[in-house]
């Protein structure tokens, strides 16, 4: 059986689509928080055929929006530094203070490497042994033990040339503040698969225990996420909020102990800056003190300068479901992927690109 | 000779002299080449003619299903079809980083020799520098094609007309993921392969049985989905592309799936696009599946009025979207 294609069978799918139809009979506004689940709503055209009673509004699920203008400023400074820096490339072209980014300090003589994991970065400090290597750790739950299994390497290995600039996130605390927010009006959330296989489910029981908003933890083909949607239909018309693992074929109810260890041997959460949605207490990861000497905030300590966003960019608002980026007043105007004026636009999991990219 | 590419070898010396018998001629020896001239001279073709040059630069140099050499052969003679044409003659020019492994510029030229002779076409002149170390990545290649033009017209991106069916032959995204597997050392199960060959003999024959191609293009880099853009925009026609037809190999789509990339975004290196009227459809495909350049061969879609230069994919579940050019590079997912 070839489980992809199981997945994307369109008669399961259309009959799915039918019973969301025929119970979506009042206005539900359904939020993924997974840069993933944006694209794939998008890609794969369900965004045109959920019927007009149900809005679709993607949250902060893309690790390079969320990112902090302020981390922003700090990778730049570190930018000027005379290191090496290795990144994944989505955030080459992300704006930070006066239009400044990655990209621009590459083309200036900085030296900028584009990597698809921490463990590259690993391989670039042990080959360029004159050079600190800077990784730029962005990500939720989904890399940070890859990022920390590669720190342990390191440490074990006693490389003294590879640093790592943590600005991990959490998820569950953000959903916490999300549903706390009364300016966001969400009926139910599609949670993110990926993230899930790692934490599991008991992290986001306090959704439908505190506040009354149900769960769905979901994968990414076209009937993973339909199915999801009906869930989350049938569980508000029931007015009974539940947190339901719809992804068991990848998600374990407890995640994946092995990886949380890992994690929880290098790192320890802190208060993290999200853009849009602010400080939110223990919602980050910082390098525990027995890694200090790979803590790029610790020994470079790049300013993080208080920087303020593009006049008009409203993606704070987009991330909170506030508005939808086609609402932004800079929307394809002044805003487009080949000149981004917010984060949003920038990343290929970003709201604002992915309707950009996908809305006729 | 040295085992290496030493700053002489482009000196115009002896030095130069001898990477020229040595190598260049031994594996590329055509009439033209042989008589070391300046330039070459070409006596034999006369009409319209198409020509087209690109430079190419690949990391890693070999991948499975190809190599520099034998891409920058297709490729350029790949471009020379698309406008209909009978691709004939080669130039090439080597920019090599000093200290290349002699063996793997050997390697290199070996490959582009048997490349051409599979295409049917003669390299004719062609020049070597040598830059000092860093100054190039190890090897980069220019060609540049020639060929008569039998189409009339000659097909063009702008002359895709209202009602014209969509043709593809064959999977899409083949080159552009083994070469990023392979850059990454990625193994999966069943191995990636380049699609890098030759289409001057498919869309010849195209021309001469079927006839009436508007556009034929190759979905290179940027892949399927730039592509069809550009024509769309050249033509200012609608462009409907139905997801379920795009052949997509099952390694690719999961690999792709894998990594978060699109295939239909992914280059391709032996397909092209054929853009004919719609009654001619079955016709051109029975001939493209017939052809081992072919055997995939679909019909994707349709061109329409509607909204000028743009590109709409009815995805397989029904629903419809918007099938746009990407901005820069595709990235592998972070979440
Ligand atoms: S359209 Fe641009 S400026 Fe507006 S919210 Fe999105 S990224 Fe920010």
């Amino acid at each position: 059986m070839n489980l992809i294609n199981e997945f994307k069978d369109p008669a399961l799918c259309r009959h799915i689509l039918e019973q969301i139809q025929a119970e979506a009979r009042t206005p539900f506004r359904v939020m993924e928080v997974c840069g993933t689940h944006t694209v794939a709503i998008f890609q794969s055209g369900i965004k045109s055929l959920l019927p007009e009673n149900l809005t679709h509004i993607s949250g902060p699920g893309c690790p390079v929006c969320v990112t902090s203008d302020q981390e922003v400023g700090a990778f730049l400074n570190l930018a000027g530094k005379n290191l090496l820096l290795a990144t994944f490339g989505d955030l080459m072209r992300v704006p930070g203070p006066g239009g400044h980014s990655l990209k621009a300090a590459q083309a200036e003589g900085a030296r900028i490497q584009v990597v698809y994991s921490a463990f590259d970065a690993l391989q670039l400090a042990l080959s360029n042994p004159r050079d600190k290597v800077v990784f730029l750790a962005v990500g939720f739950e989904t890399t940070a033990p890859t990022v920390a299994a590669t720190l342990k390497i390191a440490r074990e290995q006693s490389v003294s040339n590879f640093f790592v600039l943590s600005m991990h996130k959490l998820v569950p605390p953000a959903l916490a503040a999300l549903a706390a927010d009364r300016d966001i009006q969400v009926n139910g959330l599609l949670l993110p698969g990926h993230v899930s296989a790692i934490i599991g489910v008991e992290p986001y029981s306090f959704l439908s225990r505190e506040f009354n908003i149900s769960g769905v933890i979901t994968g990414f083909e076209p009937l993973d996420m339909l199915q999801s949607i009906l869930i989350l239909l049938r569980l508000s018309k029931q007015k009974q909020p539940k947190v339901v693992n719809n992804y068991k074929r990848v998600v374990a109810d407890q995640g994946n102990p092995r990886a949380l260890a890992v994690m929880q041997e290098v790192f320890i959460p802190g208060d993290a800056l999200w853009r849009g949605l602010g400080n939110i207490p223990v919602s980050g990861l910082k390098l525990r003190k027995e890694y200090n000497q790979f803590d790029a905030w610790q020994v470079f300590d790049p300013k993080a300068p208080d920087i303020q966003m593009p006049p008009g960019c409203k993606c704070g608002q987009v991330l909170k479901g506030q508005i939808l980026p086609h609402e932004c007043p800079l929307f394809r105007v002044g805003c487009t992927p080949a000149s981004p004026v917010g984060p949003c636009m920038v990343s290929t999991e970003g709201s604002c690109a992915a309707f950009f990219k996908y809305s006729l | 000779m040295s085992h290496k590419v030493l700053l002489d070898y482009g000196s115009g010396g002896r030095a130069s002299h001898r990477l020229i018998r040595d190598l260049f001629l031994k594996h590329l020896h055509s009439p033209g080449l042989s008589r070391l001239d300046d330039a070459a001279l070409i006596q034999d073709l006369s009409g319209p003619l198409a020509m087209s040059t690109d430079t190419f630069t690949i990391y890693p140099l070999f991948f499975p299903g190809g190599d520099i050499g034998s891409l920058a052969v297709h490729g350029t003679v790949n471009d020379v079809a698309m406008l209909g044409a009978v691709p004939k003659y080669l130039s090439c020019a080597f920019l090599l980083e000093e200290g290349l492994e002699m063996h793997e510029l050997e390697k290199i030229v070996r490959s582009m020799a048997l490349a051409a002779n599979n295409c049917g076409v003669q390299v004719i002149t062609g020049d070597t520098k040598v830059v000092p170390r860093g100054a190039a990545d190890r090897i980069f290649i220019n060609t540049t094609g020639i060929g008569r033009v039998i189409a009339d017209p000659a097909p063009s991106g702008s002359s895709a007309e209202p009602g014209d069916a969509v043709l593809i032959s064959g999977t899409m995204g083949d080159h552009g993921l083994a070469v990023l597997a392979h850059r990454q050392g990625m193994d999966f199960e069943t191995a990636i392969i380049s699609d890098s060959r030759p289409l001057n003999d498919l869309t010849v024959q195209l021309i001469r049985e079927v006839g009436q191609i508007h556009v034929f293009r190759d979905p290179t880099r940027g892949g399927l989905a730039t592509t069809l853009n550009e024509i769309a925009l050249q033509s200012a026609l609608e462009i409907i592309i139905l997801e379920d037809r795009i052949p997509v190999s099952q390694e690719v789509q999961a690999g792709c799936s894998f990594l978060g990339l699109d295939p239909l975004y992914m280059a391709n290196e032996g397909k092209f696009i054929c853009i004919l009227p719609e009654i001619l459809a079955d016709k051109a495909l029975k001939v493209m599946r017939s052809h081992t350049a072919g055997k995939d061969a679909a019909l994707i879609g349709h061109v329409q009025e509607g909204h000028r230069g743009r590109v709409v994919l009815r995805t397989s579940l029904g629903g419809q979207r918007l099938l746009d050019m990407l901005e820069g590079e595709q990235l592998p997912r972070i979440c």
